[in-house]
């Protein structure tokens, strides 16, 4: 078989593997940039597909000029990452198939790479509330992708709701998609987000331009009246095959749901976001270390605790699109052999400061768990309850997560944990007044859904 | 036309002015259903007012959650392959789409 050894390889071709390979490319490396979907882009800049093309696309996105000036690079397409294999004392070999999505004949590459950049961002962190799997509960990226790449809104009446500045740009993007949007509610207070985002203002100053953007989604939210209301979340979905309706209630500042507060509102659609979490299997896989948050430690350089491998982007921590741009492009220019200048390096530290406000302002609160039910579904793949974990928890005497994972099978299917993992973990930990091998949800040997089949036939055609 | 559920931007009313683009067509089920090339199988299917594709051992209908290939809630049999992502796979003109069998 064929090990092919770029100078850099670049997973993920969202704003931080851009600009890490942009980048690492000008330094004069050889690059290979591969991204699991059929575009570059991420999901920060997912787009209508070339088939599609439109004269002012541009109006549904932010630093536009900027990913059209990096998308020139060659990008391989369509290339799923499926198993990172560690050496420890230099990058993994990548073990990857390409052709069209969880296909059956795509063409098996591996690449041993002298430095490897990891930017495989990050999905969202959905907490459970009763009825969130009916059709028509959606996450808010569901929202923003359909309509950025599809120009399909999720519903006609749709309700936005979670916690941080996320959930505006969505609702722009399904106003500009043609639906109707209820109302966009984020679980924190007034005096949290206050306390969070208005202290030292002159940190923010290099960041100043979001505040603009976030007037933009402000303006579209009062040009259509639409009520952006905090302390507030969807606390139930209703409905038999579909949604019809959705209990919203008022929170506490832990984000306990106030009784009395409760009330009924009917939707078609609802669009729901606590947060992100970091996409770490590639990195967990090549045995780079995390932090407390589960993002990837880097040094000023990007550097992982893995010699050759570097990691920029939201897998470093949830910062946004600027952030991720800054961190590629430091992070490429070291993988590169070469290092950043003074400026490159202050405008990661100063976006930096912006991530740092957003978790203050944001972050989950513990109190969630008031709007659970006994029946109401954790893991989605395999239906357990918050009710089963406990059950499970409590008829065990266990405190660890992986016998618990197996006998309740929280966390075991499809999806490997990616959407409960981390709700499964905090709800155990107070089942059973604390886990003994916390974090093993973000260990996932396989880094992607591969047919055996698919691989033997690989083998049978070019033996390893 | 139904006035609840996902609904495709219609290219005439949509801001980004889109320029024209090819029709594609899916079976689903033996039933013709058109699409825009380019478009995933979740978006034809969504385009066309569809909600749902699959339902759970439990008997619990699902279709689009995630959107972004993580949830894997969208799992679709695409030309006799079972258990492709609809949300990823990028729909060919064509294709036969199967909500029939299980996941």
């Amino acid at each position: 078989m064929t090990v092919e050894t770029p100078d850099v390889l670049v997973v993920g071709a969202g704003p931080a593997g851009l600009a890490a390979a942009d980048a690492a490319r000008k330094a004069g490396a050889q690059v290979v940039l591969l991204d699991a979907a059929g575009d570059a882009g991420g999901q920060y800049w997912r787009h209508l597909p070339a088939q599609r093309p439109a004269a002012d696309e541009r109006i549904l996105h932010h630093g536009w000029d900027r990913f059209t000036a990096l998308r020139g690079q060659e990008v391989l397409t369509d290339a799923q990452v499926w198993l990172a294999e560690r050496h420890d004392d230099r990058p993994p070999t990548l073990h990857v198939l390409v052709g069209p999505a969880d296909g059956r004949d795509r063409v098996r590459r591996t690449f041993a790479p002298k430095a490897l950049v990891l930017a495989t961002g990050a999905y969202e962190r959905t907490l459970p509330f009763p009825g969130w799997d009916l059709p028509g509960v959606f996450t808010a990226g569901a929202a923003q992708a359909l309509a950025k790449a599809e120009r399909i809104a999720v519903g006609r009446r749709v309700l936005v709701a979670g916690a941080g500045p996320f959930l505006l740009p969505v609702a722009s993007s399904l106003l500009r998609t043609g639906a109707g949007v209820v109302a966009v509610l984020e679980a924190n207070g007034w005096p949290r987000l206050a306390k969070a985002w208005s202290r030292r203002p002159a940190e923010l100053l290099a960041t100043r331009h979001k505040a603009g953007e976030l007037a933009g989604y402000l303006r579209d939210l009062a040009r259509h009246r639409i009520p952006y209301r905090a302390a507030t979340a969807v606390v139930a979905a209703h409905g038999t095959d579909r949604v019809t309706s959705v209990t919203v209630a008022r929170l506490d500042d832990r984000w306990a749901p106030i009784s009395g507060t409760a009330r009924e509102v009917a939707v078609d659609a609802v669009c729901v976001s606590h947060g992100f979490v970091p996409r770490v299997e590639l990195a967990v896989s090549a045995g780079c270390g995390l932090d407390a948050y589960g993002a990837v430690v880097t040094d000023h350089d990007g550097r992982t605790t893995v010699p050759g491998v570097y990691a920029a982007g939201e897998i470093t921590g949830i910062g946004g699109a600027d952030l991720a741009l800054a961190e590629g492009v430091v992070a490429g220019l070291a993988a590169a052999g070469g290092s950043a200048s003074e400026v490159q390096r202050r405008q990661r530290t100063e976006n930096q400061r912006f991530a740092t406000r957003l978790e203050a302002a944001h972050g989950i609160r513990p109190g969630w768990t008031g709007w659970l039910g006994d029946d109401t579904l954790v893991c989605r793949c395999e239906e357990v309850t918050a009710g089963d974990l406990r059950a499970g928890a409590e008829a065990t005497g266990s405190r660890g997560l992986r016998s618990l994972k197996l006998s309740t099978r929280a966390g075991l299917g499809v999806c490997q944990g990616r959407v409960c993992g981390r709700t499964v973990e905090e709800l155990l930990h107070r089942h059973t007044g604390g886990l003994l091998d916390p974090g093993r949800t973000e260990s996932r040997p396989l880094a992607a859904f591969v047919r055996l089949g698919e691989l033997a036939a690989a083998e049978e055609k070019e033996p390893l | 036309m139904t006035t609840t559920g996902p609904a495709g931007l219609e290219p005439h009313r949509d801001p980004v002015r889109p320029r024209p683009a090819a029709s594609i067509t899916l079976v689903v089920d033996g039933v013709p259903v058109p699409g825009v090339d380019g478009q995933t199988v979740a978006g034809v299917l969504m385009g066309a007012g569809r909600l749902t594709w699959r339902t759970t051992r439990h008997g619990r209908p699902r279709g689009v959650f995630c959107g972004i290939g993580v949830c894997h809630d969208c799992l679709v049999t695409v030309n006799g392959l079972p258990d492709v992502r609809a949300c990823q796979r990028r729909a060919a003109d064509g294709d036969t789409i199967s909500t029939e069998e299980q996941a």
